[in-house]
């Protein structure tokens, strides 16, 4: 497996930002989450809930509702403002003031026609949703008080609005209020009952969750009250419908989260009621969105993890699809080494951090700790100017040029480094069109590879002077969606760019244009690299399966075909996060180095590959083994749980690993304090 | 000596009888549909206790082996249906206790189900025999067949599920009887008797929290489909949607923290119970999520949990033999104790010479007294006083030795705790009678008596001075007497140490007193020393290896010069003390030796190829009095000479021995028996019929008319008759009987019988001499009886008198009682009584 001095990194502090709020768009099979620092990430629940797109947030954005009108994605907040993205290109499009103070919720109706936002002065306003722009229509009905939650009866004819200690049932047409309910205190007389989450069902049925801690259910015809469940001791905070309103899931304060079906309490009987039924418990902290979609629960909240809860009942066979699967880190990676100069670029959503590694004394045995002889050292810390966050952000591998993109502007620095004085220059004269959704240094770093609109890729040269426009390389046809990952050849010849739509185009630098583009595999590429030596492509997938794809012959090598061939380890298929880096090394090009949050694993594509009944994680057995022996019982895949939760792996220039480790209780310090709960036996 | 004696004694007419006592936790009690009778299941008989009185009526007996379920027959709510280990299912009107059929099976029965949609099908559990060593259940459904015979045999039984668990609360009916739901480790199958299908659900025997999943009880809602279960770690599923493969769904409810021991739901299906080792019941709203009202402190871990058909009353049964009668409102309402036994009886059984009980360890850290004439638990004394915690692997103070001496006004108690672990802590307490609150009071509690832990304790037997010696295992015995320390104040009377022996420094095990306390008997391993214990002179010491001494007695009465001793080698030895020489001895594995305080005999339960033998014998004589082969099939460890009330005039030469005392022990299922004679039961048997018939008619006017005529009858026969009481009996028995069976047609008049019938429902207060005029003719012949009782002493006097003054006058008199008899026979017959035997053809 070879022996490596290893960097174990925890001086990048990254912190999560709290899910706020989920929304799915069931055709597209793609759910949407709006996390509090404004941040909406886009999951494709088809492809093991890969995060395919991620659109940084802004400063003083409180988001608090997320909604889908179509395929159009549309967010309010406590600004007051409605907000559509730009998923293609994966940034905001457009706002536009709703004029009625901080907006609480923001729902759109199954016909696709209208937006319904509920604003602090009281009023539900409703958006016509045109072509290109949504259009302000008219108010329902002013209440006093501000309306907390929508939900619209699936006719798009009626709006359950959730207010301070009621709920009022609006007519759509005429705009006034049909109903009004009255929720109760419940014990605490003084307290006012916010109904936090309210769903409109088709047969007629309000479901509402409060501040009281109930789920009740309502009756729209004669608004009253059919039953009402106390699911915790504190608020009930979100609540969602499955596609067929047999099963409503609900996110309470405490933590945990509530499954109601609506069942036939006498078998074969057509007589249904709302039963509460299951409680899962896999957060710490409040929940603050759930969603049911067709197979699992989705539920995100304070704790910064997104869970995915598989509904046993709803999944035909026990697969890797029936774990429980936690998403906690984004599966971009927000470091980027100088693998010649040993420095480190991380990458907040405010700001860069440049630190230079630290070095170690003298050898050690394999697994011991070496002494520190120079501690790691902050270089730089890098203010972004303005509201928008940071998109990505880059190092060059010699360690002198910096460069990082917020959704409107691109920055550029240079770095001088003279003994111990740090100072860096901005690079004026950059043009606005290079605002980029990845960057990229060429191994050389002499030019930077800028990921744009369209499928484009801007190439930008560097040099001591100055930085110029070189080029653009455009895809031919395909899909206009934006490129998230790039890889640049160490000889500088090749430029691989992965988009949203799958797709994989190879350039060629010198000639300038499309070089080939490789055959579209139906699952995201997570991570991808070109081999120094046999210019190879070496692509993972978000579900775990891996591709070689030789740029000079234009086709898969022969050991990828062996591996379609031979087919993966199930152990290995079953991971659940991707893989979020690839990287090769230098003193030995048969070994492929992989990582994901939970492992770090070194194929050797010189060694067979492991089938069905091997053992997938050798790596004790073969330690026990005689040196003979170890030999046939050897398979390609290395695999290394050594590691806490790792954001970044990188092999450097001198052979060192360097492993960024965000262990999850440090985030679980930071986190505020939970709900202080009563536990058995304390 | 005493194997060889064996086969020349012949079987007598001594039984072993289990004698009450027994379980009534066992399985879960019953209510009637009127709540005023609980029944449960108890030994080889169906007990049947008032609810309200919490008294035991009277019992169902017929089965020879333990019951091991009961239910009302669904058809007919006066009836109950009982199955037995014996392989037979019985009908028993329960009020009566009159056994109206007899269902015979085969294959032994462990639990039996009734439905009321299953009308004439009950379904048992039975034993498919070892299957890869543990054994197999299966449910089985047999349709009862409709005979007229007392006894009827039903061998068609049809398989619903071969492989259940052996615990009878793991199945369950569900509503209407559509389904039977059982569960299994951790599967859960649900049987549609219509659709003859089954679903089956599986749960993970354990998660990453390390929950134990596997299921314990199971319950079914009578009203809605939900079937709840109860799991190891204390967890209660909901099931629901069940005839679904995949879209089955279940909630959670978690308040125990042990394995959930019983379910049960209310009739009207609203509420849950739910209890286990805590003690604790609860009580879940259906549909409320986790709402639950809880009810502390029961007293003993929750076994079943049972609700009256009307919902008001629930009867929790408890580890500690005892039921609990719950009413409305959710509060303690009654109590029903059985003999307590747990799992382990630590002291031996001994007799509170005062009251006569049995006292044992009861309840954790108590003694209980328990009367075995009565079959009544007495009271609890509390030894440890400390609060007991329900809670599995906890260790906890336990009552391990208690002693009384010879009056019954000392008690010694010994409790310890960590047994197990090294750090041992034990208390040596003093109780003294007191006669105003007539219980114990702690006079003395020593903490540290002896440095290790006290093996025996025994009190001296003499009436003067009360002395008790304990033997530890720090190689020490101690004897302890009141008032000797100089120290303590005079007035008041406290225990301390007044010597301290050793020998050898080697670990004593027995001691023991003799009869007049003049010798005290401490054995050391294979050693067995004697003692003056009025000036602690070590007199001898006997010795007779190999083995160590395990048990130690001294002869009583006549054959006080003997002392006997039982090894661990198999060696029954008996020296003879002024000898100081070994009399003799016998190769017998004895478990237990245990001496009659009335008499010379001494018993020896014996172990020998997995039975217990009983061997009485006088240590004079060489051959035993009474042997009884296959008394258990298990060790007896603890054994007791009862003294009976009266003696009893011995008819057979074997059963002498029974004559004074009655001999109980105790098997290692903590089952209590006791030896009877032939005699002592047809005693018993003929009383309880009696009262058997009695019960039997319910209190009407009706009764009252006849009742009233009863007792006039006995009252006449008393006097005059003493002996034919039994006959006379009979007889109204059959009048009656011949009242009530005859044909209406051929009855007298109703005008005859309504006014007799009217006037004995008149409220008499408007004087004595209307009620005498109204009531004559059920008066009179009382009346006249006592007249003439009066006139007969009166006569008697004269006729003394005038005895003495003629004897002529003899014959006249003579025919004056004829007579008198004649007129009286003439007057207590009722005129429509007696046209009625007439009229009988």
């Amino acid at each position: 497996m070879g022996e490596f001095k290893v960097h174990r990194v925890r001086f990048f502090d990254y912190m999560p930002s709290a899910i706020r709020a989920l929304a799915f768009n069931q055709p597209n099979e793609t759910m949407a989450v709006a996390r509090m620092d404004g941040a909406v990430e886009i999951f494709l629940v088809s492809d093991k809930f890969f995060q395919g797109k991620i659109i940084p947030g802004r400063d003083q954005c409180g988001i608090e509702g997320l909604t889908w009108v179509g395929e159009r994605l549309f967010s309010a907040g406590l600004n007051g403002q409605i907000t559509e993205y730009d998923l293609k290109n994966q940034r905001v499009k457009y706002t536009i003031d709703a004029y009625g103070g901080p907006i609480w919720a923001i729902t759109g109706n199954q016909q696709g026609t209208h937006l319904a936002v509920g604003c602090e002065d009281g009023t539900v306003k409703l958006f016509a949703v045109n072509e290109d722009k949504i259009q302000f229509e008219r108010n329902l009905d002013r209440q006093k008080g501000r309306i907390v939650s929508l939900s619209w009866h699936p006719s798009g004819s009626k709006i359950a609005a959730g207010m301070i200690d009621m709920i009022q049932i609006f007519n759509v047409e005429t705009g006034q209020s049909i109903h009004r309910m009255l929720t109760d205190r419940g014990t605490s007389r003084s307290k006012e009952c916010m109904v936090w989450c309210v769903v409109y069902l088709s047969d007629g049925t309000i479901i509402s969750g409060d501040s009281g801690g109930m789920v009740k259910m309502w009756n729209d015809h004669t608004g009253t009250l059919i039953k009402s469940h106390n699911v915790s001791t504190c608020d009930v905070l979100a609540l969602s419908v499955s596609r067929n309103e047999d099963s409503i899931v609900a996110g309470t304060s405490e933590g945990f989260v509530v499954q109601f079906q609506f069942i036939s309490l006498v078998l074969e009987k057509n007589d249904k009621e709302w039963v509460r039924t299951r409680t899962f418990r896999n957060h710490t902290h409040d929940v603050r969105a759930v969603a049911e979609i067709t197979t699992a629960v989705v539920s995100g909240g304070m704790d910064t993890q997104l869970v995915v809860r598989p509904l046993l009942d709803k999944i035909e066979v026990n697969s890797s699809a029936s774990a429980l699967q936690k998403i906690i880190f984004p599966h971009r990676s927000l470091v980027s080494c100088a693998r010649k100069a040993g420095l480190m670029l991380f990458q907040y959503p405010g700001h860069l951090e440049l630190w230079r590694l630290g070095e170690s004394e003298g050898q050690g045995i394999p697994g011991s700790s070496l002494l520190v002889k120079t501690n790691p050292e902050k270089l730089l810390h890098l203010k972004v100017k303005g509201e928008d966050h940071i998109r990505c952000s880059a190092v060059s591998p010699c360690g002198e040029w910096i460069a990082y993109s917020t959704a409107s502007s691109l920055g550029l620095y240079r770095l001088h480094c003279d003994n111990n004085n740090i100072s860096i220059t901005k690079i004026s004269k950059i043009p606005k069109v290079l605002s980029s959704a990845k960057l990229c240094f060429s191994s050389d770093s002499s030019h930077l590879f800028s990921a744009s609109t369209q499928s484009s890729v801007h190439v930008v040269s560097l040099s001591q002077s100055g930085c110029k426009l070189v080029g653009t390389l455009k895809p031919k046809s395909g899909s206009h969606q934006a490129i998230h990952l790039l890889a640049a050849s160490e000889d500088g010849k090749w430029l691989a760019s992965a988009n949203s739509d799958h797709e994989v185009h190879v350039y060629n630098l010198q000639k300038k244009e499309l070089h080939c583009t490789v055959p579209i595999y139906s699952s995201a590429v997570s991570a991808m690299a070109i081999h120094p030596e046999t210019n190879c492509l070496f692509m993972m997938h978000a579900d775990q399966r891996m591709f070689e794809f030789s740029i000079e012959q234009k086709q898969y090598s022969d050991w990828s075909r062996s591996v379609q061939r031979n087919g993966l380890h199930y152990i290995w298929l079953e991971r659940d996060t991707p893989c979020l880096n690839v990287m090769f090394n230098p003193q030995n090009p048969s070994h492929v180095i992989l990582h994901d949050t939970y492992m770090f694993c070194i194929i050797d594509k010189s060694l067979p590959l492991p089938d069905v009944k091997t053992q997938f994680l050798n790596q004790l057995t073969l330690k026990s083994l005689p040196k003979e022996k170890r030999k046939s019982e050897s398979h390609a895949f290395k695999v290394c749980k050594t590691f806490r939760e790792m954001l970044h792996v990188e092999l450097m220039s001198d052979q060192s690993l360097v492993v960024v480790e965000r262990p999850l209780v440090d985030i679980s310090t930071q986190l505020p304090a939970p709900i202080k709960q009563k536990k058995f036996a304390t | 000596m005493f194997r060889e004696a064996k086969n020349m004694v012949e079987r007598s007419d001594i039984r072993v009888v289990r004698c009450g006592g027994s379980k009534i936790n066992f399985r879960p009690p019953i209510i009637s549909n009127d709540s005023r009778f609980v029944l449960c299941v108890s030994g080889d008989s169906v007990k049947v206790y008032s609810t309200r009185t919490e008294e035991w009526l009277h019992s169902l007996q017929g089965h020879t082996k333990q019951v091991t379920g009961i239910a009302f027959n669904p058809a007919n709510h006066l009836q109950v249906y009982s199955c037995s280990a014996d392989g037979t299912v019985k009908l028993w009107d329960f009020i009566d206790g009159i056994l109206i059929k007899t269902f015979i099976i085969g294959s032994p029965l462990f639990a039996l189900y009734v439905s009321k949609e299953h009308e004439g099908v009950i379904f048992l559990h039975l034993s498919k025999g070892t299957h890869h060593k543990n054994e197999c259940f299966q449910l089985v459904s047999t349709h009862l067949p409709k005979s007229a015979d007392q006894e009827v045999e039903a061998k068609e039984l049809s398989v619903v599920s071969s492989h259940i668990s052996p615990n009878p609360s793991c199945t369950a009916f569900g509503r209407g009887g559509e389904y039977i739901a059982f569960a299994r480790k951790l599967q859960l199958d649900v049987y549609f008797f219509r659709k003859q299908k089954t679903y089956s659900f599986y749960l993970k025997a354990t998660d990453k929290k390390g929950a134990k999943n596997a299921f314990t009880c199971i319950a079914c809602n009578p009203t809605d489909d939900c079937i709840a279960t109860g799991h190891e770690d204390g967890k209660i599923r909901l099931w629901r949607n069940f005839n679904h493969k995949k879209e089955y769904t279940y909630s959670t409810l978690h308040w125990h923290h042990n394995a959930v021991n019983t379910l049960c739901f209310t009739p009207e299906g609203t509420n849950l119970l739910s209890g286990g080792i805590e003690s604790v019941l609860v009580q879940w709203q259906c549909g409320a999520g986790s709402k639950k009202d809880v009810l502390p402190r029961l007293g003993g871990s929750i076994l079943h949990v049972s609700a009256s058909p009307d919902g008001q009353l629930f009867c929790v049964s408890h580890s500690d033999n005892k039921i609990t009668v719950i009413e409305d409102g959710f509060k303690v309402s009654g109590l029903i104790q059985g003999l307590v036994t747990g799992d382990t009886v630590l002291t031996d059984l001994m007799i509170d010479p005062r009251s006569k009980a049995l006292v044992l360890n009861g309840k954790p850290g108590h003694l209980q007294f328990y009367s075995l004439l009565r079959d009544k638990h007495l009271y609890n004394l509390d030894i440890v006083q400390q609060e007991y915690i329900y809670e599995a692997g906890l260790d906890q103070f336990e009552v391990v030795k208690a002693v009384f001496d010879v009056k019954g006004s000392w008690l010694a108690t010994v409790e310890e705790r960590g047994r197990e672990s090294s750090d041992l802590e034990f208390f040596l307490k003093l109780w003294a009678f007191d006669e105003t609150t007539q219980s114990f009071v702690l006079n003395t509690s020593i903490s540290a008596a002896h440095t290790d832990r006290i093996i025996s304790m025994c009190f001296s037997s003499s009436e003067e001075t009360t002395m008790l010696v304990t033997t530890a295992e720090d190689s020490q015995f101690k004897a302890w007497c009141q008032g000797a320390d100089a120290d303590t104040q005079q007035d008041q009377n406290f225990w301390s140490c007044d010597f301290v022996g050793s020998y050898h420094n080697l670990k004593p095990t027995n001691c023991t007193f003799s009869a007049d306390s003049s010798l005290l008997a401490v054995s050391f391993q294979e050693v067995v020393t004697v003692w003056s214990p009025d000036t602690w002179e070590l007199l001898t010491t006997l010795c007779q290896p190999p083995g160590q001494i395990r048990d130690l007695c001294f002869g009583r009465l006549s054959c006080s010069k003997y002392l006997l001793g039982t090894t661990t080698k198999n060696l029954l030895c008996c020296w003879n003390l002024l000898t100081c020489a070994l009399e003799w001895s016998t190769s017998l594995e004895v478990s237990k030796l245990q001496a009659d305080p009335l008499s010379e005999n001494v018993a020896a339960f014996s172990y020998q190829s997995k039975h217990t033998d009983l061997f009485v014998f006088k240590p004079s004589e060489p051959l035993p009095l009474f042997t009884h082969e296959k008394v258990c099939s298990e060790k007896v460890h603890r054994a007791i000479f009862v003294p009976r009330e009266e003696l009893l005039n011995g008819c057979d030469e074997r059963c002498q021995w029974l004559n004074g005392s009655q001999l109980y022990f105790l098997t290692q299922n903590m089952d209590l028996m006791t030896f009877s004679m032939a005699t002592e039961e047809d005693r018993m048997l003929s009383s309880s019929k009696r009262l058997v018939i009695d019960d039997s008619i319910a209190v009407t006017p009706f009764y009252l008319l006849l009742g009233k005529h009863r007792q006039q009858q006995q009252k006449l026969n008393t006097p005059s008759h003493p002996a034919a009481d039994k006959p006379q009996q009979k007889q109204s028995s059959v009048s009656i009987k011949q009242l009530l069976h005859t044909p209406a047609h051929v009855l007298p008049a109703a005008s005859v019988l309504c006014s007799m019938f009217v006037n004995s429902l008149l409220i008499s207060n408007t004087g004595v001499r209307e009620e005498m005029e109204s009531s004559e003719q059920e008066m009179d012949s009382e009346k006249e009886e006592e007249d003439s009782e009066g006139e007969m002493e009166t006569r008697d006097s004269q006729q003394d008198l005038r005895a003495q003054g003629s004897v002529d006058e003899v014959t006249p008199k003579l025919s004056k009682a004829q007579e008198r008899e004649l007129k009286r026979v003439r007057k207590t017959d009722f005129s429509w009584m007696t046209g009625l035997i007439v009229s009988k053809p």
